[in-house]
């Protein structure tokens, strides 16, 4: 290839359009209240392992839903399925079982 | 007891108000500038949050006002303020001289072709709220297997630019059934709502945004829509910040939904500049006291109901002019002989 001198970043940008919603559509069949996430980040807040390193369901989800698997998995390496953030979540959401589903569906 | 009541404005405000007034014993004279009553209710399918019938609610209000006297097309020419009555001539020639009159002016829909950078008026598969309506109403849908269709909330409402800062309170809502109500007609396609914040205040809208996210798998970007741009084949390439992520988004719609939010009835502001009424900074008419008297203006024996003293919701609305019959019975009372 010829060297222009510069290199292009690539792009941050997210395109929905990509997306490839299979293994969240998955998912959602196994664990449907996945959907009702609203993103409060209760589950953050609460979480213990959170205090020592990147540990986010509330994020994980959101990445999830852009397909963006192995960040989101990075997110939850951390968790050591206390369950604490179940007993937050406002929306009732059984969190602990939602991150087993998570390896079951996403986890090599 | 035969005195006359003026009724501007044959929305809900306007019927529900009337209704009262004639059953408490009044000759009310109801005028709407359209050619038919019921305001904007006339013009929509189905209410949130439970998803009623419009058409049936307001044969419900419109049922109510027998023995009113009823004047479509026809609006208010000028006005007087006499000594405790008011002197209205009225487009259709007829001249009425009022105990009280009771203002039910309403909102119009903000103009969206304002807001240029979203295309409505520009691209084909950009509407509004009230469109999308319109065709629910007439079952003539527009598109034909779309892949997917967006909603924009805060159209003209949470806008210094656009010329409204304040926020439209019904929009919210209104957005969230609309989304359902096109998944339920086009169940393949995926449906996005771009949202500042979700206003769910009402009893059951909380319950209709968990359905949405829940049984209809909307999904819920947090992030207002920057630019919108027609692509050669007609669909429409969407641009906004996924604000929960942090990152930029685009998404390509066959079709994307504009909610335009409530300004100031141009029709009632022209009635209040005839009498000098005073108005806040939104451009709604200002109240006695916006806790204890909303139905009151500042004038004596001149009242309110419903959205022409801010944006209300249709229950709130016909509170009001229920409210507002009550204090026109008591301010005849107390200030007019009767006749």
């Amino acid at each position: 290839m010829i060297d222009f001198g510069f290199t292009v970043s690539p792009s941050s940008r997210l395109d929905l359009d990509k997306m490839d919603r299979t293994s969240f559509n998955a998912l959602a069949k196994i664990e449907p209240d996945v959907l009702k996430c609203m993103a409060c980040g209760s589950c953050t807040a609460s979480c213990t392992a959170a205090q020592f390193e990147p540990t986010s369901l509330r994020q994980a989800i959101l990445l999830l839903q852009r397909a963006q698997v192995e960040q989101a998995l990075n997110l939850l390496k951390g968790c050591m399925l206390c369950g604490k953030c179940t007993m937050v979540c406002p929306r009732g959401i059984n969190t602990r079982h939602l991150i087993i589903s998570i390896q079951k569906i996403y986890g090599k | 007891m035969k005195n006359n009541i003026l009724v501007i404005g044959g929305g809900p405000a306007g019927l529900e108000a009337s209704a009262n007034l004639k059953r408490m014993g009044y000759n009310v004279i109801l005028i709407e500038k359209e050619s038919k009553l019921g305001g904007h209710l006339a013009k929509w399918d189905r209410l949130f949050p439970d998803g009623v019938s419009a058409r049936k609610t307001l044969e419900a209000l419109t049922d109510e006002i027998r023995g009113v006297n009823c004047f479509t097309e026809t609006q208010v020419q000028s006005l007087n303020i006499l000594d405790k009555s008011y002197n209205a001539i009225l487009s259709n020639g007829i001249t009425v001289l009022a105990d009280a009159v009771l203002l039910s002016s309403g909102f119009d829909l903000f103009k969206a072709e304002k807001k240029e950078e979203y295309g409505y008026g520009i691209y084909e598969g950009v509407i509004t709220n009230a469109d999308l309506e319109k065709a629910f109403r007439e079952k003539k849908m527009p598109l034909n297997e779309p892949r997917a269709i967006g909603f924009v909330h805060c159209v003209g409402s949470r806008d210094e630019k656009a010329g409204n800062p304040a926020c439209s309170k019904v929009c919210c809502a209104t957005a969230v059934k609309q989304a359902c109500e096109i998944k339920e007609v086009y169940p393949n396609a995926d449906v996005y709502c771009f949202y500042m914040d979700l206003r769910m205040f009402g009893r059951h809208y909380e319950d209709l945004y968990l359905k949405a996210q829940k049984e209809f798998g909307i999904r819920f970007i947090r992030g207002r829509v920057s630019e919108v741009a027609e692509m050669a084949d007609g669909r429409l390439q969407v641009k906004a910040e996924d604000t929960l992520s942090s990152k930029p988004i685009r998404v390509t719609l066959d079709m994307l939904v504009l909610m335009a939010g409530m300004r100031p009835s141009e029709a009632g502001r022209s009635v209040g500049r005839q009498i000098n009424l005073t108005t806040e900074d939104d451009g709604f008419f200002s109240s006695e006291d916006n806790l204890l008297a909303i139905q009151k203006s500042k004038l004596p024996g001149f009242f309110y109901a419903g959205a022409c003293t801010g944006p209300k919701t249709l229950p709130d609305t016909l509170h009001e002019a229920r409210s507002a019959a009550l204090e026109i019975d008591r301010y005849i009372k107390e200030n007019t002989r009767e006749k």
